[in-house]
C-alpha cells in the first residue's frame, strides 16, 4: 500500500490521551501521529480501548489527561462540533442514520445554520452527486435510509463525512458488516480518498484486511499502546501476537459425528421484518452432534431464521419440524420446552433484563417449571441456588447472585446466558452472534462451550457475521443472502472467496435451490 | 451533561436526596403561602395540626387516605408492568356504580354474603373498564395513556346520566344522586363510636396482599419482567399480553374498591363528586411510594394529611386550598428527580 | 331540522372553525414536541395556564396581543421545566407530564383565588372580535366560516402553514425531526439533542398555552375552572390521528370540531331531545378513541418518541 513520504504533514496528533472509567483505565497515555495521505490501522481486541480512544478524538468523551491536535490546532475537549469543524469525519460501527428520512436529509443534517430558511436541496444534491462520482460511492440521494442495505448505509455515512469536507476519516470496524466483495469496494474508496489527500484511521481486528489497506499499524492492548510499526515491516503472526499478548490458539475441533436431524425446515418462508428480509423458500437440517454455521452479511434473514427456531415467529409457508413433529402453537415457551437453547443476538435488549439481579435473570426462561415455582408462587431459594450453580459452573465473575446484571461486563453476561440455557441439557443450541463484542478470553470460552455441546450430541446452529468464526467452528456451512439459503457446504469445501460470492447473492442464480 | 449509573449508592445519597426533595417542596410551598399573605411557618404548622392535631383530624385523614391507598395500589401495580393506567378515576366510579346497583335493595342478602359479592362485582366492573384500553394496547398498540384518560370523561358522563336517569333517587328532591344503600350493604365501623369504617382495614389488607403478590408470586415476577423489558420477557417465553391483561384486572379491580369503599363505607350513596380526583392523586401516591405497595400506605397517609390539613389551614389562614395540590405536584416532580439522582451521577461531558 | 340542513348552515361551520382553533394551536404544539421525541402530557395543564395568563393580562388592563404573548411565555416556562426534567435527566415523560399538568392547574387556580378572592361569577373581558375579510367572506358558507373569525383563528391557520414549512423546508425542521427519529445521528453531526428537544418542548408548550388563551380571549371571554375540560388530551389523540403531520392534524381538528358543533345542534332538535345530553358530550371522547384505533396501523410514529437520549450510552 502507499507508503507516505516521511516528510508528509502531520494532520492529527494524539498526545498522552488518558481516560479512566472508575477503576478501569480505558486509555493509558496513548500518543501517535497520523500523516497526510496515510492509512493507519488501529488494531486491538474488543475492550482494548479503540472505541474509547476514537470517542475522545471525536469529542464524545473528555479525556482525563492529554489532548488532540488537528492540523496543528488543539481541539477543545468534549466537543464533537469542533472535531467536525476541524475536518474529522467518523463512521461509527453502529450507524447514526435516521431511518425515516432520506439520504439527502441525513447528509445535510447539521451542516447548515439552523436559522437559515430553506436548506438548498438542489445545491446539496449537486455536491452529493459529485462526491459519489469522485469516491465511487453510489446510492440514491432520495431513498429513505430505512430501505437501504447495510453496505449502502455505510456509503451514506462516508458521504456525510465527505460532505462536511472531512480531511481525516475514521472508520470504526467498517468491514464487519460487509461481504468480501463490498469490502473490496470500500478499500477502493479508501484508496481514492488517500489519493485525494485525505488521511484515514481504519479500526479492525481482521489482520488480512489490515495488511491489505494500511500503511502503518498501531496496536492497543488493555488500554495501552503496545506497538507501532510499518505494515510492510511486520506480518500477520507478529500483529496477532502484539494484539493478544500471546500466541492465539485456534480451537481444537474434533471430527463431528452427526446424528439424526432434530430441526428441519423444508421450503419455509416468512414475512419480512421491517427492512430486513424474511425467509425465502428455505431448506435446512440441524443434525445432532454437528455445528451448522450460518454465514452472511447481517440483515439478510438471519433474524428471521433465529426468530423462527427460537419460537418468536411462525413460518408463513413450508414445513417446519422439531424432533420429527410439526409443532402447533409455536412460541418461545414451546421452543424452550422442546429443548432448544437460545443464545440471543442482543444480550442487552433481549437476553437479559438489566435491572433484574442475576437470580431473576437466571430463571427468566425456567421460572414456571416445577422446581422454581408451585401453584403460581416462586421458590426463590431454588432460583438462588440455580444462579449460584451457574455462577460457579460457568465462571461468571460477579459479587453474587443479588448483583444487578446491568453491572456485569458483556462477557460475564453472556456466560450467565450460556449457563442458563446449557444447564438444562438442551438437544438444540441456537447461538446467534454469540461472541459479538466479547474479549478474547470470553470468546474462547463461548466457543469451547459450543463445541462441548456438540460433542454431547446437541445440534448447534451458529449464526455469525464473522466468516472466520463460522469457518473455524462449523461442520456444515450455509450462506444466507436476501433471505435465501445456500446448500450446505462441508467443512473446508469452500474458500472464503467462494463463500463471499454466495454472501453477495450471486451463487443462487447458477445453483437453483438444491434440497 | 451525561448520566452515569452508580453501582452502589451510599445511604446518604439514597436517603438524603429524597429528603432534599421534600424540603425543597416545603420551601416553595412556604413562599407561595407568603405571597398569599400568611406566615409561612404557621401555615405548615396549621397543615400538620389540621391533619393529625386531634383524634377527629386523624380519623378524617385516615378516611381520606382509604380511597387513596386503593387508587395508589391500582397505579403502582399497573406502572410496575409499565401499563400506564391513568384511568383509576373511571374505574373508581365503575366500582361505585355497581356498589349502588347491588346495594340499594336489589339483593336482599345478609351482610356477610352481600358485602363480598358487591366488592367482587365492583372489582370486575372496574377491571372491565381498564381491559378496554389494555386490549387496544395489546391488539392495536394504541397508547393506553390517552385512552384511559379519555375514558375518565366518558365514564363520568355515563355516571351523570345514570344519576339523572335509572339510578336517580326518587326521594332526592331532583338532585342527581342515588338512593342510599341498605344497612346490610354498608361497611361497618372498625370500632363502636369511631368514625372510621372497615374500608380502611380492607385497604391495609389489599396493600399487604399486593406486596406478597409482587414479591412472591410468578405473576409479580412476570409483571416486573414485562415492565422492565418487554422484548426480553417475550423472548424468554413470558406471556406478555396475558401478563398485561392480568395486571389490568388487578389494577382496575383495586381502583374500583376505592369506589366501593367510599360508597359502602363513608357516603352511603353515590353522587357525582364522590371522588375529588382520587384516581389522579393515586398516581402521585404510587410515585411517592416508588411503586412499593407498603409504601403506598405511607404515601397515601402523607397525601391525605396534606389535603385534610390544607382544608383546615385554608379556613384559619385564608390561603387557598389549592396549595395542597401544588405541594403534591412539586413533591412528585422533585421526588422522581431525586430518585433518579440516587441511581445516576451527573457528569459534565 | 335535518342534519343535512345543519351542515349547510354557514353559522354551523363558523362555529366549527371556532371550536377547532384552540385545538389547532395545542395539537400543533404537541406535534412539535413529539416530532422532537418528547411526549408532552403537560398539555392539559399548560392550556389552563395559558387561558388564565392571557385572560388576567387583559383583565389587568394589558392589550389583547400582549395577553397572547404573556400566555405563550408562561406556557414556555412550564415547557422549560418539562424539557429539563425529561430531556437531560431522562425522567419518565408520562410522570413528568402528568406532574406538570397538576402543577400548572393547581398553581393557576391558586393564583386565580389570590387575584380574585371574593368573586362568584367570573368577570368578563373585552376579547378579540371577529375580523371580517372583505370579498372572501362573501363566498357562500365557506366565506363566513373561514373569513369572519377572530384574528387568533387566522393565526392558528397561518401557524399550521409556518410549522409545515419549518419542519420540511428548513435546517431547523430537519434537526428537529432527526432528534425525534434518531438522536444519535443528530449528536454525531455536532448538534445538541438536548438543546433541540428542550427548545421544541418550550415552543410547543407556548403554542399549547396560546390554545388555552383562545378559550378565554376569543371564545368564552372569561376564565373559569375546568374550562379546558380534556381538550389537551383530545389534542394528543389528534396528533396521532394526523400521523404527526401538521396539515392532517389541522384536518383532524376541524373534523372533530365539526362533529362537536353538530352534536350541540342535534341536541336541540326534537330527535336530540329524547337522548340524554351526556351521550352527546361523550361522543367527542369516544370519537377520539376510535380515531386512535383506526389510525394505529397506518401511523408513522417518530422512532425515538419517548426514548430518552443519554450520551453515555451508545
Amino acid at each position: 500500500m502507499t507508503d507516505p513520504r516521511p516528510e508528509a504533514q502531520v494532520v492529527l496528533r494524539l498526545e498522552n490521551i488518558t481516560k479512566r472509567f472508575g477503576k478501569l483505565t480505558a486509555n493509558g497515555a496513548i500518543s501517535f501521529d497520523l500523516r497526510q495521505g496515510e492509512v493507519i490501522a488501529l488494531l486491538g481486541e474488543n475492550g482494548a480501548g479503540k472505541t474509547t480512544l476514537m470517542n475522545i478524538l471525536f469529542g464524545h468523551y473528555t479525556p482525563d489527561e492529554g489532548h488532540v491536535e488537528v492540523f496543528g490546532m488543539r481541539l477543545p475537549a468534549g466537543n464533537p462540533r469542533a472535531a467536525l469543524a476541524a475536518g474529522v469525519g467518523m463512521v461509527h460501527q453502529h450507524f447514526t442514520l435516521a431511518d425515516n428520512m432520506t439520504v439527502l436529509e441525513n447528509i445535510v443534517l447539521g451542516t447548515r445554520s439552523i436559522w437559515r430558511l430553506g436548506f438548498g436541496r438542489a445545491q446539496a444534491r449537486q455536491r452529493i452527486v459529485t462526491l459519489m462520482e469522485d469516491y465511487g460511492l453510489r446510492v440514491d440521494p432520495d431513498a429513505q435510509v430505512g430501505s437501504l442495505s447495510v453496505g449502502e448505509r455505510q456509503r451514506v455515512e462516508i458521504l456525510k463525512a465527505l460532505f462536511r469536507e472531512a480531511r481525516i476519516l475514521i472508520l470504526d470496524e467498517p468491514t464487519a458488516v460487509l461481504t468480501p466483495q463490498e469490502t473490496d469496494d470500500l478499500f477502493a474508496t479508501m484508496r481514492k480518498a488517500v489519493a485525494l489527500g485525505l488521511s484515514v484511521i481504519f479500526i479492525s481486528h481482521k489482520l488480512h484486511e489490515v495488511m491489505a489497506i494500511s500503511s502503518r499499524v498501531v496496536v492497543l492492548r488493555h488500554g495501552k499502546l503496545v506497538a507501532e510499526a510499518k505494515t510492510s515491516e511486520t506480518d500477520r503472526a507478529a500483529m496477532a501476537q502484539m494484539m493478544v499478548g500471546s500466541e492465539v490458539a485456534a480451537p481444537v475441533v474434533r471430527r463431528a459425528d452427526p446424528g439424526a436431524a432434530l430441526v428441519t425446515l423444508a421450503g419455509v418462508s416468512s414475512p419480512d421484518i421491517g427492512s430486513a428480509p424474511g425467509l425465502k423458500n428455505v431448506d435446512l437440517e440441524l443434525r445432532a452432534g454437528q455445528i451448522t454455521g450460518l454465514a452472511g452479511v447481517s440483515g439478510n434473514g438471519q433474524t428471521a431464521l433465529a426468530d423462527l427456531i427460537g419460537g418468536l415467529i411462525r413460518p408463513a409457508s413450508g414445513t417446519f419440524h422439531v424432533k420429527g413433529d410439526a409443532p402447533r402453537g409455536w412460541s418461545p415457551h414451546a421452543a424452550i420446552s422442546a429443548g432448544i437453547a437460545r443464545i440471543p443476538e442482543d444480550r442487552h435488549k433481549t437476553g437479559t433484563i438489566a435491572d433484574f439481579d442475576l437470580t431473576e435473570n437466571a430463571v427468566l426462561e425456567l421460572y414456571s417449571r416445577p422446581g422454581f415455582s408451585r401453584h403460581g408462587w416462586m421458590n426463590w431459594r431454588a432460583a438462588r441456588d440455580f444462579a449460584a450453580k451457574i455462577i460457579r459452573g460457568y465462571d461468571v465473575r460477579c459479587p453474587g447472585p443479588e448483583t444487578r446484571i446491568r453491572l456485569l461486563s458483556g462477557g460475564n453476561m453472556q456466560k450467565l446466558i450460556l449457563g442458563r440455557v446449557l444447564e438444562t441439557a438442551p438437544s438444540v443450541v441456537l447461538a446467534n452472534q454469540p461472541v459479538r463484542g466479547l474479549d478474547i478470553g470470553a470468546l474462547t470460552y463461548v466457543h469451547e462451550q459450543l463445541l462441548a455441546a456438540r460433542d454431547r450430541g446437541a445440534a448447534v446452529l451458529l449464526i455469525s457475521e464473522d466468516l472466520d468464526e463460522v469457518t473455524a467452528l462449523s461442520d456444515v456451512i450455509h450462506v444466507i443472502s436476501e433471505g435465501r439459503l445456500s446448500p450446505g457446504f462441508a467443512r473446508g469445501a469452500m474458500t472464503p472467496a467462494e463463500l463471499g460470492v454466495w454472501m453477495a447473492g450471486d451463487g443462487f442464480e447458477e445453483a437453483p435451490h438444491a434440497a | 451533561m451525561r448520566l452515569e449509573p452508580i453501582a452502589n449508592p451510599t445511604w446518604t445519597r439514597s436517603l438524603g436526596l429524597p429528603a432534599v426533595a421534600l424540603f425543597a417542596t416545603v420551601v416553595v410551598a412556604s413562599l407561595l403561602a407568603m405571597i398569599a399573605g400568611a406566615q409561612p411557618f404557621s401555615v405548615l404548622g396549621l397543615i400538620v395540626k389540621g391533619a393529625f392535631g386531634s383524634k377527629f383530624a386523624t380519623l378524617e385523614t385516615l378516611n381520606r387516605a382509604t380511597p387513596l391507598i386503593f387508587t395508589g395500589l391500582a397505579v403502582a401495580v399497573a406502572f410496575r408492568a409499565k401499563l400506564w393506567n391513568i384511568g383509576a378515576e373511571a374505574q373508581l366510579y365503575m366500582g361505585a356504580v355497581f356498589t349502588v346497583v347491588l346495594g340499594t335493595g336489589a339483593l336482599a342478602w345478609p351482610a356477610f354474603a352481600l358485602l363480598p359479592t358487591i366488592a367482587v362485582a365492583a372489582m370486575l366492573a372496574g377491571a372491565v373498564v381498564l381491559l378496554v384500553p389494555t386490549f387496544l394496547k395489546t391488539r392495536f398498540s394504541v397508547d393506553e395513556v390517552v385512552t384511559t384518560l379519555l375514558l375518565n370523561f366518558v365514564v363520568l358522563l355515563w355516571v351523570s346520566m345514570l344519576l339523572e336517569g335509572s339510578l336517580k333517587d326518587p326521594m332526592g328532591l331532583g338532585w342527581p344522586k342515588s338512593a342510599r344503600l341498605i344497612a346490610e350493604a354498608r361497611l361497618p365501623r372498625i370500632a363502636e363510636g369511631l368514625r372510621l369504617h372497615w374500608g380502611f382495614g380492607l385497604a391495609l389488607i389489599s396493600a399487604l396482599v399486593v406486596w406478597v403478590i409482587q414479591r412472591r408470586s410468578t405473576l409479580g415476577y412476570e409483571m416486573r419482567a414485562v415492565g422492565l423489558n418487554p422484548a426480553a420477557a417475550r423472548f424468554a417465553g413470558i406471556p406478555v399480553n396475558a401478563t398485561l391483561i392480568k395486571t389490568a384486572l388487578l389494577s382496575g379491580g383495586l381502583a374500583a374498591l376505592a369506589g366501593f369503599s367510599e360508597v359502602a363505607g363513608l357516603k352511603g350513596n353515590l353522587t357525582l363528586d364522590i371522588s375529588p380526583g382520587f384516581g389522579y392523586t393515586g398516581i402521585i401516591v404510587a410515585m411517592l411510594a416508588l411503586l412499593n405497595p407498603l409504601g403506598v400506605v405511607v404515601a397515601a397517609l402523607f397525601v391525605a394529611g396534606i389535603f385534610v390539613g390544607a382544608d383546615s389551614m385554608s379556613r384559619a389562614a385564608g390561603v387557598p386550598t389549592y396549595l395542597a395540590d401544588i405541594m403534591l405536584a412539586l413533591a412528585l416532580l422533585a421526588m422522581v428527580l431525586a430518585i433518579m439522582l440516587t441511581k445516576f451521577r451527573v457528569r459534565r461531558d | 331540522m335535518d342534519i343535512l340542513d345543519i351542515l349547510l348552515q354557514a353559522s354551523f361551520w363558523t362555529a366549527a372553525i371556532r371550536i377547532a382553533s384552540p385545538l389547532i394551536f395545542a395539537a400543533l404544539g404537541e406535534l412539535i414536541c413529539e416530532r422532537a421525541g418528547v411526549l408532552n402530557l403537560g398539555i392539559e395543564g399548560i392550556m389552563v395556564v395559558g387561558a388564565f395568563a392571557g385572560w388576567l393580562t387583559v383583565y389587568l388592563g394589558g392589550g389583547l396581543w400582549f395577553g397572547v404573548a404573556v400566555a405563550m411565555l408562561s406556557g414556555m416556562a412550564f415547557g422549560l421545566v418539562h424539557g429539563v426534567l425529561t430531556v437531560p435527566f431522562g425522567l419518565s415523560q408520562h410522570v413528568v407530564g402528568l406532574g406538570i399538568t397538576l402543577l400548572a392547574t393547581s398553581l393557576t387556580y391558586y393564583c386565580y383565588r389570590l387575584a380574585l378572592p371574593e368573586v362568584t361569577s367570573p368577570p368578563k373581558i373585552e376579547a378579540f372580535q371577529p375580523l371580517e375579510i372583505t370579498i372572501l367572506s362573501d363566498i357562500p358558507v365557506i366565506g363566513p366560516a373561514l373569513f369572519n373569525q377572530t384574528p387568533l383563528t387566522y393565526l392558528a391557520f397561518v401557524l399550521v402553514v409556518a410549522v409545515t414549512l419549518v419542519l420540511y423546508r428548513t435546517p431547523m425542521g430537519l434537526a428537529l425531526r432527526a432528534a425525534g427519529e434518531d438522536p444519535a445521528a443528530v449528536e454525531a453531526q455536532g448538534l445538541s439533542v438536548s438543546a433541540i428537544r428542550i427548545c421544541a418542548v418550550m415552543v410547543g408548550s407556548g403554542f399549547m398555552a396560546v390554545g388555552g388563551a383562545f378559550l378565554t380571549m376569543s371564545a368564552f371571554n372569561s376564565f373559569f375552572f375546568e374550562m379546558v375540560n380534556g381538550r389537551g388530551w383530545i389534542c394528543i389523540a389528534l396528533v396521532v390521528f394526523g400521523s404527526w403531520k401538521p396539515g392532517k392534524t389541522l384536518l383532524g381538528a376541524v373534523l372533530f370540531a365539526a362533529f362537536d358543533a353538530l352534536q350541540i345542534r342535534v341536541q336541540q332538535t326534537p330527535l336530540g331531545a329524547d337522548i340524554p345530553y351526556q351521550i352527546f358530550l361523550m361522543a367527542p371522547y369516544i370519537l377520539s378513541i376510535l380515531a386512535l384505533v383506526v389510525m394505529s396501523r397506518r401511523a408513522q410514529v417518530p422512532a425515538a418518541l419517548m426514548v430518552p437520549f443519554n450520551k453515555g450510552e451508545r
